[in-house]
């Protein structure tokens, strides 16, 4: 098999795990800072149980997102030595400044949250969890600058072969990072919301401890309201400065074979063919792609044909068009998502309002399957901007196939490849476990009696199944 | 001091408090399951390490990382040149760190066990791949013209090797031991103390081995003047304090003595690689150095200048967060 290909492999389904639960870390973090706060002005012990019954799954989850993170660290040596040895330079400081301001921050004040509730004054316990929420929002945005510098290279020289830091704020302040950092941001918080809300819904329909639960639907939906609007209006901008910076990705995205016309019609769904490079059939609304582009209703766009042309032409020979149709129907999932999050969540915030909630069992129902929107949001759009940059690894300076490891063999890569995925794939079994049984746990109830829950007899597969 | 030889300290001083910090706790995740005799003197032993070992690790992300930045060769050759033992190492620790998180969850003996065991695992894996790595970056590994490693994992694991790699855990093991006196009391706090004196022996013969292997075997020891044995020799006595100061229950000093044996064989080891970073047993020549695997001067200015403005809040709260959690565990706080 080839190295190439099994290090691609493994490079996307870490990363995809990987991401998997650290937005919901970040969204967690965010809204049990909250919710402490709560504590701490109104001195309500309700708001205490609060926070510990969201804080057990975030320190599950954490606990997943910081061990699969190592591994992401390690993987651009380990997998990417050639990309590594030319961009250390510029994408290293990024990373060791995120482990030097974010993750001693949030590891350190992580251990404090836990183990100080009694330790520590409310106060300084307070601030110890919102240390931890600043540290998550401080290391997506370092690892962003450097994924940043991947899609829009700049602030940089090539001195002899390699790519070396030319202007440090150049690349702080790239306009990529600045479209990004907020689409990720908001869209994290939307996952962590989305969970407490989906959850909660699942315990008032169930009665257990609905005045709690009430609590935390109303603070996490409006969470997930602002942030679902918030992801809408940072997705839009993401899109419009792809015009500039990879018309290409943003015609992949849109199944954009040759140059559109002007006005732009927006394509709802195509059938592409990726082999006679076009379109079979297409479904369109004139108008909206200028719009959506140019914000307003005129203005054409690049086909895929044409930008493979130039780029022949500026890069030398090669196939610089991405895969359309993987591009074409993630970013659709992803737009879908967003529009379907932003209506619950709407709907919800107005139920939660009237204080009616009971009343609409199938709503709450609802909530539940829609824990599952974020998490394709998150999947397939970094699946859209990862994969829309093929081929290259460093947009218009490095390409993935001259990035891998010459000295790590095809067997080396797909030993790893399995055992990592095994590993993996157990944890999400277990993490989905545990979430289950802490989510089902009537706190209410008297206290549980111990040594029954077997997580191999059948109760606990039948847990695990449900 | 030129930027390169700075950057090549703080990374060395990177790995050494990494590997002292998160020696103790490897050592501690090691005998949790062998001295606690019950679930909840397990959880009193990894309870001790409890609000640290996340942090702990963090030395090492921030090392991989400041080695990215700072030395893009060396991170690249070492992390895929080494790339087998990495993967189990990485292996190991994602299993540790979930096991420390999933083992309290379920109240259930199979459950616990299986997790015990993935502590154990997880915390004894890496300091013997650790102890590996030290020993070959002491005789130099085959690195070509490319700056690439070349050749399979196994002739990695050469008999000196392998002793470095017991010898290394074994130093984890007392260091966890001596830690675990310091945070316990009573009987847990005994029995500790009396396996750390069982293995004080073992121990001292490995380390004592090591180096003169390590002294006969290559340049490391004395790269610099002969005088810079006398490293070697401190790893040595210190490590033979703190079985003195174990067996005379000052546990304090015991543990300090402890961490100084892993500080100076660190030290001895990174002293005498420089200027050299990775050493080519190829050729001298192709060794990669602190000047040819390095970034370029003005990333390493500025990576300087974050260090210097973060490093002193990153040392300031860590340093309290010891302090706030000074107290011994006892069996009435395992509440987590
Ligand atoms: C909850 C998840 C979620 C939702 C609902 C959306 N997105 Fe998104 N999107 C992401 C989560 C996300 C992401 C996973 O966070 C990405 C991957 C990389 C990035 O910057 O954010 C992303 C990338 C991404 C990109 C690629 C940027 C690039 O390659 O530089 C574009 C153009 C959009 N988004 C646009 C949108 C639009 C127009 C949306 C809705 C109308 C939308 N996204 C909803
Ligand atoms: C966390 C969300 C992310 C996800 C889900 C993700 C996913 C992916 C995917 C699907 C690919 C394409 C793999 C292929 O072409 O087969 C890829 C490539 C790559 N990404 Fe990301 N990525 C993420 C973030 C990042 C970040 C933050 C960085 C850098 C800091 C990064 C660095 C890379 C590199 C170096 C490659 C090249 C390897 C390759 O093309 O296969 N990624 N990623
Ligand atoms: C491929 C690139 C990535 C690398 C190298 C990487 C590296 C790491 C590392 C080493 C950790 C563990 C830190 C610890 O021990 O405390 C971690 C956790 C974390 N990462 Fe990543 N990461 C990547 C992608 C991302 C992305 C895209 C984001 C956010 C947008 C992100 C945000 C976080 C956060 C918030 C944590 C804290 C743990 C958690 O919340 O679950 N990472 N990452």
């Amino acid at each position: 098999m080839d190295p190439l290909w099994l290090a691609r492999l493994q490079f996307a389904s870490t990363t995809i795990f990987h991401y998997f639960f650290v937005p919901m870390s970040i969204g967690l973090a965010l809204i049990i800072a909250i919710m402490q706060t709560m504590y701490v002005v109104k001195d309500d012990e309700k708001y205490k149980r609060m926070t510990k019954f969201w804080g057990t799954l975030f320190l599950i989850n954490f606990a997943v997102g910081v061990v699969t993170g190592i591994l992401q660290e390690f993987q651009f040596g380990m997998n990417w030595s050639t990309y590594s040895r030319f961009v250390g330079d510029v994408f290293g400081p990024s990373l060791a400044i995120e482990g030097l301001l974010a993750f001693f921050m949030e590891s350190t004040f992580i251990g404090l949250w836990v183990f100080g509730w009694d330790r520590l004054s409310k106060r300084v316990h307070l601030l110890s969890v919102w240390l931890v929420s600043i540290g998550t929002i401080l290391s997506a945005f370092w690892i962003l600058s450097a994924n940043s510098f991947m899609q829009s290279p700049v602030g940089y020289e090539v001195v002899d072969g390699r790519a070396q830091m030319a202007n440090f704020w150049e690349i702080i302040a790239n306009p990529q990072l600045w479209v990004q950092f907020p689409h990720v941001l908001t869209s994290a918080f939307a996952t962590g919301a989305f969970l407490i809300a989906g959850v909660s819904a699942w315990k008032i329909s169930k009665k257990q401890d609905v005045d709690m639960f009430k609590r935390s639907f109303k603070i996490s939906i409006i969470v997930a309201a602002i942030s679902s609007l918030f992801i809408l209006v940072t997705g839009h901008n993401q899109a419009q400065n792809l015009v500039e910076t990879q018309p290409m990705k943003l015609a992949a995205a849109e199944a954009l074979w040759e140059h559109s016309e002007d006005p732009a019609p927006f394509t709802v769904i195509a059938g592409i063919n990726s082999d006679e490079k076009t379109n079979d059939w297409s479904l369109d609304i004139p108008y909206v792609l200028s719009l959506l582009s140019y914000n307003k209703f005129s203005g054409s766009l690049q086909g895929l044909n044409e930008l493979q042309d130039q780029y022949v032409e500026k890069y030398g020979p090669g196939d610089y068009i991405p895969h359309v149709p993987t591009i074409f129907w993630s970013f659709r999932a992803m737009v879908v998502s967003g529009t379907l999050m932003l209506m619950v969540a709407i709907y919800g915030w107005y139920a939660a309002r009237k204080d009616n909630l009971e009343k609409h069992p199938r709503f709450l129902k609802l909530m539940v399957w829609a824990i599952a929107l974020p998490f394709i949001g998150n999947t397939v759009g970094w699946i859209v901007t990862e994969l829309g940059r093929q081929p290259w690894v460093v947009f218009g300076v490095m390409k993935t196939e001259d990035a891998v490891s010459p000295s790590v063999t095809a067997n080396e890569v797909l030993f790893s490849l399995v055992t990592f995925n095994l590993l993996y794939a157990i944890l999400g079994a277990v993490m989905v476990y545990l979430f289950v049984k802490h989510i089902k746990k009537d706190s209410t109830k008297k206290k549980e009696t111990p040594m029954t829950t077997d997580p191999f007899s059948k109760e606990g597969t039948e847990i695990v199944s449900q | 001091m030129s930027l390169n030889e700075l950057w090549f300290l703080l990374i060395a001083v990177l790995f050494a408090g990494f590997f002292v910090l998160e020696g103790f706790d490897f050592g501690v995740g090691t005998v949790a399951r062998f001295l606690g005799k019950d679930d909840i003197e397990k959880r009193v032993y990894i309870n001790t390490i409890g609000p640290f070992w996340d942090a702990n690790e963090v030395w090492l992300i921030t090392a991989g990382g400041a080695m990215f930045a700072a030395f893009p060769h060396w991170y690249a050759t070492m992390f895929s040149g080494f790339y087998i033992p990495l993967v189990f190492m990485l292996l190991a620790l994602i299993i540790r760190g979930v096991a420390f998180e999933f083992r309290s969850k379920v109240e259930n003996k199979k459950w616990r066990n299986m997790w015990d065991w993935g502590i154990f695992i997880g915390s004894s894996l890496p300091p013997i791949l650790w102890g590996v790595v030290l020993a070959n970056f002491m005789t130099g590994m085959p690195i070509d013209q490319d700056k690439e490693m070349v050749g399979g994992f196994i002739q990695f694991l050469h008999p000196f090797a392998l002793l470095g790699g017991v010898m290394f855990l074994f130093v984890c093991i007392v260091h966890g031991l001596q830690f675990i006196t310091l945070k316990t009391e009573g009987e847990l706090q005994e029995r500790a103390r009396k396996v750390a004196k069982k293995l004080a022996p073992v121990t001292l013969i490995l380390v004592l081995l090591f180096a003169i292997v390590g002294f006969i075997k290559t340049d490391i020891f004395t790269y610099h003047g002969n005088l810079w044995i006398i490293l070697p020799i401190l790893t040595w006595v210190t490590l033979l304090l703190g079985a003195i100061l174990n067996n005379k229950k000052r546990d304090g000093w015991a543990f300090t003595m402890t961490s100084l044996t892993i500080l100076l064989l660190s030290a001895s080891i990174f002293i005498g690689m420089f200027p050299r970073v990775m050493i080519s047993s190829i050729n001298e020549a192709y060794s990669l150095t602190v000047y040819n695997a390095a970034s370029g001067a003005y990333t390493l200015k500025v990576m300087s200048i974050a260090s210097l403005v973060l490093l002193p809040f990153v040392l300031g709260y860590q340093i309290w967060s010891y302090y706030i959690f000074r107290k011994r565990v006892t069996k009435k706080d395992v509440t987590y």
